[in-house]
C-alpha cells in the first residue's frame, strides 16, 4: 500500500476499502524500520497521528471525505504546528513546541489529512544537501552514500522512499524542486503568494514559498488544493478565487510552445543529466508540444544576487532567536551581550552563522547600496527575462540541477560549490513563478534526474497537465529506490 | 559673542487605535505584564506582521490637519538591532519614503505667532518594556506595549529657544487630541518627545554639531532639558571647546543632560525594506474620505469664533487651545443663548450672542480655568458641565445673580453641591437677588437715615462716601442686591 499514490489511496479511503488508521500504522511502521537508515524524520508522534487518522475515519464514515481526509502528509520541520516539536532543523529551535498552526497546516488539518512526521530539513533551510541539520545529515534512498539534496530533503526522501505518500515542503532558491530530482520525486514550488508563508518560519521572506512534494503531478495538484488559498495574515498573500490545481490534468498537451532558454543547455550541467532533459524535450515532441530558443541573459547573475537578497533578509529574519523568549539559550552568560554572543554562537550552525554575517554585512552602513540595492535591480532585470521569454513560449524547461546526488560530505567545505547546485531553480524564486521538477531518467550509477519546468505567474494547472502528460507516456515516476519495494 | 539655540523636535504620538501597528492584540494600557501580546507581539518563528488600517488612517489625518504632503505610496522598513524588548530583533518604521512629508504647525510665543515646518511623521511600532526596578537580580520584560502604533512627528530645525520648543510641543499635543489620534497621556508614555539641540554664534546660517536628547516626557522636562543643554554647549564653545555629536538622556533628579552614546557608539540599524510587508498604498479616495471625517481645526475655528461670536483674537486664541476648551466654550454659549431666549420670554427676539459669548469665554478663561488649574484637572474632567454653567450664566444674565454671587454658586457647583444644579444652589442658599424695589427702598433709606455724615460728605462732593453708602446697602441685603440697582435708587434719594 506504501507504493500506492495519494490519489489511489484516497479512492480506497472513500470505498472503504481502507481505513486511514490501517494507512497511517502502516506508514508509521515503515518509518520505525527505515527512519535509521535515511534520516528523514526528527519528530513522530504516533498518538497524535493516529488520533488524526481516527478523526479522518470518522469523517469518511459519515461521507464527508474530501481527497486528502485520512492521507498521511509528511510535514518539513519548518511549519508549525501546533503541539508538535517545531525544529527548523536547528538547535536553536530544538525546544521549541510551536502553540499555534501554520496556515497550511490548518488547512491540511481541516482537509483530514493526517500529520505523519515532521521532517529533517537543512538548518533554517540553509543548504542543498540537507546536511546542515541539527539532527544530522538526510540519506538519499538512491544511495545512502549521496544526499537526497535540501533543503527539503527529509520531505524529499520520506516520499522516494515511501515512508510517506506525499509531503510539504519550501522553497526559497529551490528547496524544493532540487530535493525532489535529486531524489526522483515530483515536487512544486507555487507562484510567489500563493501558498500563505503564515507559521512557515522564515528564511528569506521575499522568496519564501511553500509547496507540495509527492510521487505524481496528480498528487501534487491534489496537495495544492489544500495548500493554496489567500491568508489575511500574510500581508504577500494575493487575494485570488480558489482554483482547481487538477483542472487541466486531462488536457492534451498537444500545440503547447516548451521555451528551452540556452542559458539551461549551455555547458554546466553534467552529460547525463543532458541527455535526461533532452530526451524529455523529445518526449513533449512526441506529445504534439512545439520546443522553441529563448534566453534569460540575465540568468547568470541569479546565483550572486540570491547570494545577497537571501542572507541579507534572514539576518534579519532570525535575530528573534536570542534566547530570551523562547528555544535555546545558553547555560552560562556573564550579561546581556553574553547571553546574546553565546546563545547564537551555541544555537546556529556555521551554514546560518555564514549567511548571517553575509547579509549583516550587504546591508551595513556603506556597503547597502552597493550590495542590496544593486541586487534588487538585477531581480528586476531576471524577472524581465521570463516576460520576454512568456510572450514566445507557455512553459520553460531544462534541467532543475546540474548534477545528480552527490556523496554526503563532498561540497561542505566548498560553499560556492554548493551554492551552485541552485543555480537552474533559483532565477525562478527571485521572479516570483512557478517551478517544478519531475523525474526524466537516471544516470549512469542509478540516480535519479530532474526536468524542471517554470511557468508564466498562475500557470500551476498548466505545468500540472503538462506534467501529468508526460507521466502518462513515461514511468521515471514510478521507479522505486532499492530496498523500498516491499 | 551672541549665541543662538537652534532646535527641532521628535515627538512620538501614540495611536489611540484598538488593536496594535502589526498584530491584532489590544493596546490598552496598565494590563498585567504579557496578557496583551499575542504570537506576533512576541516574534514566534513564522508569524508575520499586517499593517492596522486604523493606525494607516489616523496618520493620514495627521498628514492632512498640518497640510503635509499624504505620499500615496510608503514603504515599511527594518530597523535591526538588538534588545530584549524589542522581540523581533527589529523594530518596524519606515524610513526612505514615509506617509506623511512636510505640513507646518502654527505656535504662539507671548502673543507672537510663529509657524514651524515639519519634515515628515512616520508610522512605526513601539518596543515592549524593559522593568529594571521591579526584580532584584534581574530584568523583567513587558511584551503588552510591542507593536503598538506610533506616528513619529518630526520638525525642522525652525525653534530658536525652550520656550518655542515647548509651545510647539503643546501645539502638536493640542492638536494630536484635537484630531483624536492620540490620548496625549504623557504620564503613560502616550506623547513623548527627543529633542535636537545645537547652538550657533547669532547670525550665523551654519547649524551647529547638535546632541540629541531622549525621552522627554513632560514639558517642564522638555524646557529644563533644553535650556541646560544650550547652556553646556555656550560652555564648552566659549572655553574654545568644541561639541561631540551624541545621544544625551535628561536626568530630572539633576536638572541636567548625560552622554548616552556618542556618534561612533552608534548602532548601524541596516535598515532595509520589509519584506513581509508591501508597500504601503492609500487610494486618492481614501484620503478624500478622510478628509471629509476631519473635524473642524483649531485655526479655523479661531477665526470662526472671532467672526461668529465676535471674541476678541485672544479669547478665540485661548479658548482653539485645545478641542477641550473650544467645544466646552461653544457648547456653554449656545446653551445659554438658548435657556436665555427661554427664561426672558425673548423667543424670536435675538439675545445679544456677542455678549453671552464673551460672558461665556470670560468664565472659561477665568473661573473655570483657576479651578482646574487648582484641581489639576483636564477640562474633559471638570466637574461643571457645559449645560451647569449655562443654566448659572442664564440666572447672572436674567439678574437673578451679580457677579459676587455667580461666583458663590460655581464655587458651591464645584464642589457637587445641589447636585451642581445652579437654582437650586441658589434656593438653598438664599443667594436671589432682591429684585422687589420696594424692600431695596426701605432698605436704601434706612442707611441714609443712619450715615448722615458720610451723606454729607456725598453731597459735598466726595465720591468714595457714596461707594461706601453702596456697600453698606450691599451689605444689609447680603450682597443679593443688584449694584446698579442700589446705586440708581441711593443716587435718586441722595439728589438735591
Amino acid at each position: 500500500m506504501h507504493k500506492a499514490t495519494i490519489k489511489e489511496l484516497s479512492a480506497r479511503l472513500a470505498a472503504r476499502k481502507l481505513s486511514s488508521v490501517e494507512l497511517t500504522r502502516h506508514f508509521l511502521s515503515r518509518i520505525k524500520a527505515l527512519n535509521q537508515k535515511y534520516n528523514c524524520f526528527i519528530t513522530l508522534d504516533e498518538e497524535a497521528s493516529l488520533g488524526q487518522a481516527e478523526a479522518a475515519d470518522r469523517l469518511r464514515a459519515t461521507g464527508r471525505g474530501q481527497a486528502l481526509t485520512g492521507i498521511p502528509i509528511a510535514q518539513k520541520d519548518i511549519f508549525c504546528s501546533r503541539g508538535w516539536l517545531t525544529t527548523c532543523g536547528s538547535k536553536m529551535l530544538s525546544n521549541f513546541v510551536s502553540p499555534y498552526d501554520a496556515h497550511v497546516v490548518e488547512r491540511l488539518n481541516a482537509a483530514g489529512a493526517v500529520n505523519l512526521g515532521k521532517t529533517n530539513m537543512d538548518e533554517f533551510a540553509m543548504g542543498s544537501s540537507s546536511e546542515t541539520s541539527y539532527y544530522g545529515p538526510v540519506r538519499n534512498p538512491w544511495d545512502v552514500a549521496t544526499v537526497p539534496g535540501g533543503s527539503s530533503g527529509g520531505s524529499a526522501a520520506a516520499v522516494a522512499a515511501r515512508l510517506a505518500p506525499g509531503a510539504i515542503g519550501t522553497d526559497t532558491g529551490g528547496s524544493i524542486r532540487q530535493p525532489a530530482a535529486l531524489s526522483g520525486i515530483c515536487g512544486l514550488k507555487p507562484t510567489y503568494g500563493v501558498v500563505s508563508r503564515y507559521g512557515m518560519i522564515a528564511f528569506a521572506s521575499s522568496l519564501d514559498q511553500g509547496g507540495p512534494m509527492a510521487r505524481t503531478a496528480e498528487d501534487l495538484a491534489l496537495l495544492m488544493n489544500v495548500m493554496a488559498g489567500f491568508d489575511a495574515r500574510d500581508s504577500t498573500s494575493l487575494e485570488r478565487g480558489r482554483e482547481d490545481y487538477a483542472r487541466e490534468i486531462g488536457r492534451q498537451a498537444r500545440g503547447l510552445k516548451i521555451g528551452l532558454p540556452r542559458e539551461f543547455f549551455a555547458e554546466g550541467a553534467a552529460p547525463a543529466v543532458m541527455k535526461a532533459v533532452e530526451a524529455a524535450v523529445a518526449e513533449f515532441g512526441k506529445l504534439g508540444c512545439e520546443t522553441v530558443d529563448v534566453s534569460l541573459p540575465n540568468m547568470r547573475l541569479s546565483v550572486p544576487v540570491y547570494y545577497v537578497l537571501a542572507p541579507a533578509e534572514a539576518s534579519s529574519n532570525l535575530a528573534r532567536y536570542d534566547g530570551v523568549r523562547y528555544g535555546f539559550r545558553a547555560p552560562e552568560y556573564a550579561d546581556l551581550p553574553d547571553l546574546y554572543r553565546k546563545t547564537r554562537s551555541q544555537g546556529f550552525g556555521w551554514e546560518v552563522k555564514r549567511r548571517i554575517l553575509i547579509g549583516t554585512y550587504v546591508l551595513s552602513h556603506g556597503y547597502y547600496d552597493a550590495y542590496y540595492i544593486q541586487a534588487q535591480r538585477v531581480r528586476r532585470l531576471i524577472a524581465r527575462d521570463f516576460a520576454e521569454a512568456f510572450k514566445r513560449c507557455d512553459v520553460i524547461a531544462g534541467p532543475t540541477s546540474p548534477t545528480t546526488a552527490f556523496r554526503l560530505g563532498e561540497k561542505m567545505d566548498d560553499p560556492v560549490r554548493m551554492y551552485l547546485n541552485d543555480i537552474y531553480t533559483i532565477p525562478a524564486n527571485l521572479a516570483g513563478l512557478p517551478g517544478m521538477s519531475i523525474p526524466c531518467g537516471f544516470d549512469a550509477a542509478g540516480l535519479p534526474v530532474g526536468l524542471q519546468i517554470v511557468g508564466n505567474y498562475f500557470a500551476e494547472a498548466r505545468m500540472l497537465g503538462l506534467a501529468h502528460q508526460y507521466q502518462l507516456a513515461t514511468d521515471w515516476h514510478r521507479r522505486i529506490p532499492p530496498g523500498c519495494d516491499a | 559673542m551672541k549665541w543662538e539655540t537652534v532646535i527641532g523636535l521628535e515627538a512620538h504620538a501614540q495611536l489611540n487605535t484598538r488593536s496594535k501597528m502589526f498584530s491584532g492584540s489590544a493596546t490598552a494600557f496598565g494590563a498585567a505584564p504579557n496578557t496583551q501580546a499575542c504570537a506576533v507581539d512576541i516574534a514566534l518563528p513564522g508569524v508575520l506582521p499586517v499593517a492596522n488600517r486604523e493606525a494607516v488612517a489616523k496618520a493620514v489625518r495627521f498628514g492632512l490637519a498640518v497640510g503635509a504632503r499624504i505620499n500615496r505610496r510608503s514603504i515599511f522598513a527594518r530597523k535591526n538591532y538588538f534588545y530584549p524588548d524589542l522581540p523581533k530583533g527589529y523594530q518596524i518604521s519606515q524610513y526612505e519614503m514615509p506617509i506623511v512629508q512636510g505640513g507646518t504647525i502654527g505656535i504662539y510665543v507671548e502673543g507672537e505667532g510663529k509657524t514651524i515646518r515639519l519634515t515628515r511623521a512616520h508610522l512605526e511600532e513601539d518596543a515592549g518594556k524593559s522593568l529594571h526596578e521591579s526584580f532584584h537580580d534581574f530584568t523583567g520584560i513587558d511584551l503588552n506595549r510591542a507593536s503598538t502604533p506610533l506616528l513619529e512627528i518630526v520638525s525642522e530645525p525652525d525653534l530658536r529657544s525652550a520656550r518655542e520648543a515647548v509651545a510647539y510641543a503643546r501645539a502638536l499635543h493640542a492638536l494630536v487630541r484635537w484630531i483624536d489620534i492620540c490620548d496625549g497621556n504623557m504620564q503613560e508614555g502616550s506623547f513623548r518627545c527627543d529633542a535636537n539641540v545645537s547652538v550657533r554664534p547669532a547670525g550665523s546660517d551654519r547649524l551647529g554639531t547638535r546632541c540629541e536628547i531622549k525621552n522627554l516626557n513632560s514639558f517642564r522636562f522638555l524646557e529644563r532639558a533644553i535650556e541646560f543643554e544650550a547652556r553646556r554647549q555656550i560652555e564648552i564653545l566659549e572655553d574654545g571647546g568644541s561639541i561631540l555629536q551624541e545621544t544625551r538622556l535628561y536626568d530630572a533628579n539633576r536638572d541636567e543632560t548625560r552622554s548616552m552614546r556618542t556618534k561612533e557608539e552608534a548602532h548601524d540599524y541596516r535598515y532595509f525594506p520589509d519584506p513581509d510587508l508591501l508597500p504601503l498604498e492609500v487610494a486618492e479616495s481614501w484620503v478624500g474620505k478622510i478628509k471629509m471625517e476631519m473635524p473642524e481645526l483649531p485655526d479655523a475655528m479661531r477665526s470662526r469664533f472671532v467672526t461668529d461670536y465676535q471674541l476678541p483674537e485672544y479669547d478665540a486664541q485661548v479658548l482653539t487651545t485645545t478641542i477641550g476648551f473650544a467645544t466646552y466654550f461653544e457648547q456653554a454659549t449656545k446653551l445659554t443663548m438658548d435657556m436665555t431666549r427661554v427664561q426672558t420670554g425673548m423667543e424670536g427676539q435675538k439675545p445679544v450672542l456677542s455678549g453671552v459669548a464673551k460672558l461665556t469665554s470670560n468664565w472659561i478663561l477665568g473661573a473655570l480655568s483657576a479651578s482646574l488649574n487648582e484641581s489639576a484637572l483636564e477640562i474633559e474632567q471638570a466637574p461643571v458641565s457645559p449645560l451647569q454653567l449655562a443654566k448659572l450664566l442664564a440666572r447672572q444674565l436674567d439678574q437673578t445673580l451679580n457677579n459676587r454671587t455667580a461666583k458663590e454658586v460655581f464655587s458651591a457647583m464645584w464642589k457637587g453641591e445641589g447636585g451642581g444644579d445652579a437654582d437650586a444652589i441658589i434656593e438653598r442658599r438664599g443667594l436671589k437677588q432682591i429684585s422687589d424695589s420696594g424692600e431695596l427702598e426701605r432698605i436704601c433709606s434706612d442707611v441714609i437715615a443712619a450715615n448722615p455724615s458720610q451723606v454729607a460728605d456725598y453731597r459735598s462732593g466726595k465720591e468714595k462716601a457714596f461707594n461706601s453708602l453702596v456697600g453698606q446697602v450691599m451689605k444689609m441685603t447680603m450682597g443679593k442686591a443688584d449694584p446698579r440697582q442700589v446705586s440708581e435708587i441711593l443716587r435718586r434719594r441722595l439728589a438735591p
